[in-house]
């Protein structure tokens, strides 16, 4: 695997297919006390940090002592010491209800599911145990201290079980916060941001996005705010919604239509549940168009969430049908990966077929 | 703590134990097992009379006379020539394979995730060369060899690999998801654990066919043997498994590949007792430890626990201790195991250690075992050629199978693949 780290640059041109996708600029802190780091070093850092400034905080999973599959979690059982960071059997049923029952009294438990591809024994815990449990207690007792990290996503060789995007099965459940950050700068905050939060969350770190992204990131501790979409990029002719690493080719596309006269709008969702319909609102009433974009197969996918409630809330604004550019009806496939996921050039047809509907 | 202690362990001491509750002859509601030459069963019952310390650890004193199972003198060999050459066949086609798989990986030809073999080549090849054609094999992501022993042609193996078209699973399942309906091969799983449920389902199955729509043969009851990690030992499918097929009698042999490591996690570490075997008698079937790094003995094993589930005894539980000489994948580095535990065992290499035994017992000469070693060389490079030459999927095929009706899915509402529709094919990326 290449080890290469690669700047993405106004003037540079991306040799992978996929870059990813940078900040505007509007929440970086100044570049004094910040390095560029890729993203699983970012989040490595928020890792240290949230172990350092909570005493109660433990971070497990497979493989997590040594540094972890994708070295996310490198010198945090150095550092602090095997009570605190252990690897767990191979048991995510167990690793998700043992995660829940620390944050019930009163831990933050930060535990890794190794591919989100596994995160299905996990699921039954997560959606029946730790999305109630504050509820159905009467308050007596919440799960907030509940952190799972996850990759998920495409990676181009990863096949039916190392590049599946479940965020939408997560979305579907009241009292889970779904997380999913774009860039090594927002995943430090984010994540931050999400382990402090009383809520239990899922956080999805983009897994072909961990050597790949390189950006300045603050060596300070920071947060950013969940529940707040970000606008990337702004524009008048038509808004893009996306998050995770399919921001970075939804960007493509924006510079590619903005060669053809489309003056496009991208904003990352940042946090899929509960999700900034006020900004995604507001950018819709401006441009009149959207088009939703994500990995995940189209049917029943999240961008059917957001397709659904802008309509409700701008319909007399919208000029064309919500388009969503997702991935294909089927299983996650293996030689057949780039025919089923939503390319720059299935979006830029998008864009064009409503923009000229 | 260290991730191996090479502890200096008296060896093994195994009596053969009787449940208090059997009768001779009784139905199979009770254990009635042969007194045979079964006398590696264990029963955690309080009559067991082990010595054994905690760690499942091979001793020196047992790994220096691996090359004689326990009922072979030095001059009688245990095993027929054909037998012999059969399975040193087996094995080193199963090193030939994977070694090729790695060439062609760091070449490009091949691509994802792709687990290799090497080393616990005994095992596949002494269980599954004992079974029929209608038996069942399940195994894990680590697949490639259990396909080949089966039978599944190399040249289909090895365009699966390739992502062809004529690979076993059309290209659809790649390295990890090796299937044959015609070798009743059921897989190929990426999820640690999730083809022991299917492997029980199966088996159920099987005696289903037998008992009760009659559909009997002479030699007894198809059995399954799930094939799986020391990882997965950890997981609740597991032992979910154990009890369904101890509870309906089913016949399935649970065979643990114990490896030490689950990635990077040693077994010892994450396992409270690490001796698997005891698992099975806590579920109330036998549980079995054998040296998986000879091919011999852990035949020896299979063959009891094939002919116990054959004849409608029910399940076995056993645990081959085994190891991996190359890393989880072909994209794990391998920092994490010592080197003295490697050389431990690539000291015992099964091939190496069968191939001395051929000729101490004068089953086969030197140059009888390399023309074997050349015959398996052509046919890897010829699976090689053909997976090269064969043609890539058609696109059509991504929307193929789904459901099983295509007109219900993936065929447009005019009637034609919707990949075929022009808008589909414009927006895609060059392969």
């Amino acid at each position: 695997m290449a080890m290469a780290l690669r700047k993405f640059g106004k003037d540079g041109i991306s040799i992978w297919r996929r870059g990813f996708s940078t900040t505007a600029g509007l929440e970086s802190s100044s570049s004094k006390d910040a390095t560029p780091v890729n993203l699983f070093t970012a989040i490595n850092q928020a890792l240290h940090i949230a172990l350092d400034s909570d005493p109660r905080s433990y971070v497990f999973g497979e493989d997590v002592s040594f540094g972890g599959v994708f070295r996310c979690t490198t010198g945090l059982a150095e550092r602090f010491g095997r009570q605190r960071v252990f690897n767990t059997p191979l048991c995510e049923q167990g690793i998700a209800g043992f995660a829940i029952g620390l944050a019930a009294l009163g831990n933050r438990a930060i535990a890794e599911i190794q591919f989100a591809d596994y995160i299905f024994p996990a699921f039954d815990q997560l959606v029946n145990e730790a999305a109630k449990f504050r509820y159905r207690s009467g308050n007596e007792f919440n799960c907030g201290g509940l952190t799972i990290r996850s990759p998920y996503g495409a990676v181009g060789h990863g096949g039916h079980y190392h590049s599946q995007s479940p965020e939408a099965f997560f979305c579907h459940v009241p009292g889970l916060k779904v997380v999913i950050p774009r860039s090594p700068y927002q995943a430090k905050g984010l994540l931050l941001a999400s382990i402090r939060d009383p809520n239990p969350v899922v956080f999805f770190e983009p897994k072909w996005l961990y050597r790949l992204a390189v950006e300045e990131v603050p060596d300070a501790d920071y947060m950013l705010p969940l529940s707040q979409a970000e606008v990337i990029r702004e524009g008048k002719d038509i808004t893009l919604v996306g998050w995770g690493a399919q921001l970075s080719i939804l960007e493509q596309a924006c510079e590619d239509a903005e060669k053809e006269g489309i003056s496009c709008e991208l904003i990352d969702l940042r946090t899929l549940i509960p999700w900034d319909k006020e900004t995604v609102e507001a950018s819709v009433s401006k441009t009149g168009r959207l088009l939703v974009s994500h990995e995940a197969p189209v049917t029943g996918g999240f961008g059917a969430e957001i397709s659904a409630s802008i309509i409700e809330r701008c319909f007399l604004r919208l000029e064309a049908p919500v388009a969503r550019v997702c991935g294909l009806d089927t299983p996650f496939p293996l030689v057949y990966e780039p025919f089923y996921m939503p390319t720059k050039n299935k979006i830029l047809d998008a864009i064009k077929s409503t923009v000229n509907y | 703590m260290a991730a191996f202690s090479a502890v200096k362990i008296p060896p093994p001491q195994f009596t053969t134990v009787r449940s208090s509750s059997q009768r001779p002859g009784s139905s199979p509601a009770h254990f009635a097992h042969s007194p045979s030459a079964f006398n590696s069963i264990s029963f955690g019952s309080a009559k067991s009379v082990r010595s054994r310390p905690l760690f499942a650890v091979s001793s020196d004193v047992v790994s220096s006379d691996k090359t004689k199972p326990a009922s072979s003198s030095a001059s009688n060999p245990a095993v027929t020539r054909e037998v012999a050459l059969e399975l040193y066949e087996d094995m080193v086609l199963g090193r030939a394979f994977e070694d090729m798989c790695a060439q062609m990986y760091y070449r490009g030809k091949m691509f994802g995730f792709v687990h290799l073999y090497n080393g616990q080549e005994a095992v596949s090849t002494g269980f599954i060369k004992l079974l029929n054609q209608s038996d069942k094999v399940v195994s894990t992501y680590r697949d490639h060899v259990h396909a080949l022993s089966k039978g599944v042609p190399s040249r289909e193996v090895m365009a699966e690999l390739f992502g062809k078209a004529t690979g076993c699973c059309r290209g659809q399942g790649g390295s990890m998801h090796m299937f044959s309906a015609a070798h009743n091969v059921l897989g190929g799983f990426a999820f640690i654990g999730e083809g022991i449920p299917v492997a029980t389902g199966a088996a159920f199955s099987a005696k289903y066919h037998h008992e009760v729509l009659k559909q009997s043969k002479p030699e007894g009851l198809d059995v399954t043997l799930a094939f799986f990690g020391d990882g997965t030992c950890n997981n609740g499918q597991f032992f979910e498994c154990l009890n369904m097929a101890q509870l309906w009698k089913l016949p399935i042999i649970f065979v643990v590949e114990n490896n030490l490591w689950a990635i990077g996690m040693s077994h010892l570490r994450a396992t409270s007792d690490p001796e698997i075997w005891k698992k099975g008698p806590a579920f109330g079937m036998p549980g079995v430890h054998v040296d998986g790094m000879d091919v011999l003995k852990v035949r020896e094993v299979a063959q009891e626990a094939i002919a116990r589930a054959r004849r409608g005894e029910g399940p076995t539980l056993v645990e081959c201790e085994t190891y991996r000489f190359r890393g989880h994948s072909l994209a794990d580095p391998d920092e994490l195991r010592k080197p003295d535990e490697k050389a431990h065992y690539a000291a015992r290499d099964p091939i190496i250690a069968l191939k001395k035994y051929i000729i101490e017992h004068g089953l086969a000469s030197e140059s009888e075992l390399k023309s074997i070693d050349k015959k398996i060389d052509d046919v890897v490079e010829d699976a090689v050629e053909f997976a090269d030459s064969s043609p890539l999927p058609p696109r059509t095929q991504l929307l193929e199978n789904v459901f099983a009706d295509p007109k219900g899915f993936g065929i447009g509402p005019d009637g034609k693949y919707r990949c075929e529709d022009p808008l589909f094919t414009q927006g895609t990326a060059q392969v």
